[in-house]
């Protein structure tokens, strides 16, 4: 049952024979170097978008078309607006000191098939000068059915559709316009145009064996009861991932969520609906919402390190950066594929029971625990703590050790005192960390320890430069040993 | 007759190539409708088109003076709330 695209160490409470069956060789091999739809990947590659795109066609609740902000990071803000010339030029400089760079996409900041003459102007030069590197795009799916041809055509061979609903009646609570056809479009009507070409358009595309990811924003009470059928519908049809990401929405960001206070799921919500789809479909959890024009690895964005003026003066050699990328990105896939063969099956753990030698057996369970994780890259544990910008949290059980989500620090306007309410950047982040029980870094300081084991987090620097899964697993196995996990088994059993 | 684009606009190049006049333009701070050719969409459409896809409330407006997408018509966020949008 390994499928091996990175979600190797995902493979948690696989009992019934809804399991997720591995993936076809053909998509292994066109995700696994892709950061956005390989879990494993996206520790090691990178991306980029660009935001060629300023157009929309439709209103989103959750987004606000005047937000612009450098300090923002989340879907459809951008601080520079690109012509398709600077977005290849962009691409051509980026992925020529970034070798890691695998991807390039157009998200935004709208709608990249609202503006499909700057989109495809793009994507074909890009196809051109820079033909090692997959492109993709994101889009709401109202143009989608007009330019699958189009996107075929230019080799664009992963797509991704924000698909909320099935349904107009909720969408109708989602979007309140859609244009169409030469007019604006509310309501119902609305709604059930923009989910009748949605899945139009995604049939259209598995048809051309084209790659499609679908994203859903869970806005609770709107449509997270909702999206488990939409996880199943678009399954059926042959999506290969499904990312259901948590709705951002404050009163700054000024959109009507943010501004009528519908409220974000908590990290448990959206954790205990992905695990509900997760039977129907993989499901993707380390997405970080990036912004359009995000450049590097997903947990980093160093656009701002590739100013325009920085771009326009640049010469690159084309060629020779090609291959250095092939170069570098050939030793990659190679090491991955190493660690792999080297530890086909370690997440999956040596029965516990070898571990508990001298306890009288089946007296307890282990409980499962979250743990979070200080990186920067290379799926090892080697960032020191103060300087984490996120954090991955995994959760470690008898099952194995897998992936939940991202915690960023770094949360939007650090610095201001209007954010955070006077709190310390130490505190927001042990706040962000409630729930971990262990926080594995490469270093720390000693008042960061102290604030942490005060605060129920027990910090561990004694695994630094391992890879993170087997890192987590060896913690959780000490604490097993320790009796740190012991619950009696009636406890368990009548909870 | 004419519509205009005011400081309001944020240059999502949306409308302009919905005119069937090619009357709106590029321009700083923001676009603008060259008067001389805008006829406002008569004959053409049944929906002016630049105001019926600007997703920005009060951006466009007729050749009185009126907002053709006034506050709350298209994010449905109500007027009083929208002073907290100010930051």
């Amino acid at each position: 049952m390994t499928d091996s695209i990175g979600f190797g160490h995902h493979q948690h409470a696989c009992t019934t024979n809804n399991c997720t069956t591995p993936l076809a060789e053909n998509i292994r091999e066109q995700v696994q170097n892709h950061p956005c739809y390989s879990e494993q990947a996206h520790h090691y590659f990178a991306r980029m978008h660009v935001a060629v795109a300023p157009a929309c066609n439709i209103q989103c609740h959750y987004c606000n078309r005047k937000y612009d902000c450098a300090n923002e990071s989340r879907p459809g803000v951008v601080s520079e607006l690109l012509t398709p010339d600077q977005a290849v030029k962009k691409v051509l400089v980026v992925s020529s000191e970034i070798p890691q760079m695998s991807v390039v996409g157009i998200a935004g900041p709208s709608d990249p098939l609202a503006n499909p003459e700057k989109t495809f102007a793009t994507f074909k030069e890009l196809a051109e000068k820079a033909p090692d590197l997959k492109l993709c795009l994101s889009t709401n799916g109202l143009n989608l059915p007009q330019y699958v041809d189009q996107i075929a055509q230019y080799n664009i061979n992963h797509v991704t559709i924000t698909i909320n609903c099935v349904d107009p009646v909720i969408g109708a609570k989602i979007y309140p316009w859609i244009f169409w056809q030469n007019r604006r479009i509310k309501g119902i009507k609305a709604a059930e145009i923009l989910i009748e070409q949605q899945q139009k358009g995604l049939e259209m595309l598995l048809e051309r064996q084209i790659l499609v990811k679908v994203n859903s924003v869970m806005i609770p009470g709107i449509n997270d009861q909702h999206l488990a059928e939409v996880s199943k519908i678009v399954k059926a049809k042959g999506a290969f991932l499904h990312n259901i990401m948590p709705l951002l929405a404050k009163p700054e960001h000024g959109t009507f969520y943010g501004l009528t206070g519908q409220r974000s799921p908590t990290d448990s919500e959206l954790s205990a609906l992905q695990d509900s789809c997760e039977g129907e479909m993989k499901m993707m959890r380390h997405c970080r919402q990036c912004r359009a024009d995000a450049v590097g690895m997903l947990g980093e964005d160093r656009n701002q390190d590739f100013t325009l003026e920085k771009i326009e003066s640049a010469t690159v050699d084309y060629q020779a950066a090609m291959q250095k990328r092939i170069t570098v990105q050939a030793q990659i896939t190679a090491q991955m594929t190493e660690k792999k063969e080297q530890q086909p099956h370690y997440v999956q753990f040596i029965p516990l029971t070898s571990i508990k030698r001298g306890l009288t057996k089946q007296k307890f369970v282990h409980r499962p625990i979250l743990m979070a994780v200080a990186t920067k890259g290379d799926n090892l544990v080697n960032e020191h703590f103060g300087h984490a910008k996120e954090f991955l949290i995994y959760e470690a059980s008898h099952t194995g050790v897998r992936f939940l989500r991202h915690v960023k620090t770094d949360l939007y306007c650090h610095g201001d005192d209007s954010c955070g309410e006077g709190e310390t950047a130490l505190q927001r982040t042990i706040h962000a960390l409630t729930g971990c029980e262990v926080i594995l870094c490469a270093r720390i300081g000693y008042g960061p320890w102290e604030a942490l084991v005060a605060a129920g987090i027990q910090p561990n620097n004694d695994h630094p430069y391992e890879p993170i899964e087997e890192a987590v697993e060896k913690v959780y196995k000490e604490m097993i040993i320790a009796g740190k996990l012991d619950e009696p088994l009636q406890q368990q059993l009548g909870a | 007759m004419s519509f205009t684009i005011n400081e309001l606009c944020t240059n999502c190049w949306a409308c302009e190539p919905l005119c069937p006049n090619q009357a709106i333009y590029e321009a700083k701070p923001h676009f603008l409708i060259d008067s001389r050719r805008c006829n406002e969409c008569e004959g053409d459409y049944p929906d002016p088109q630049c105001a019926s896809i600007c997703p920005i409330e009060g951006a466009i407006l007729d050749s009185s003076g009126q907002m053709l997408n006034p506050p709350g018509s298209l994010t449905g966020i109500p007027p009083e709330k929208m002073s907290m949008n100010k930051i």
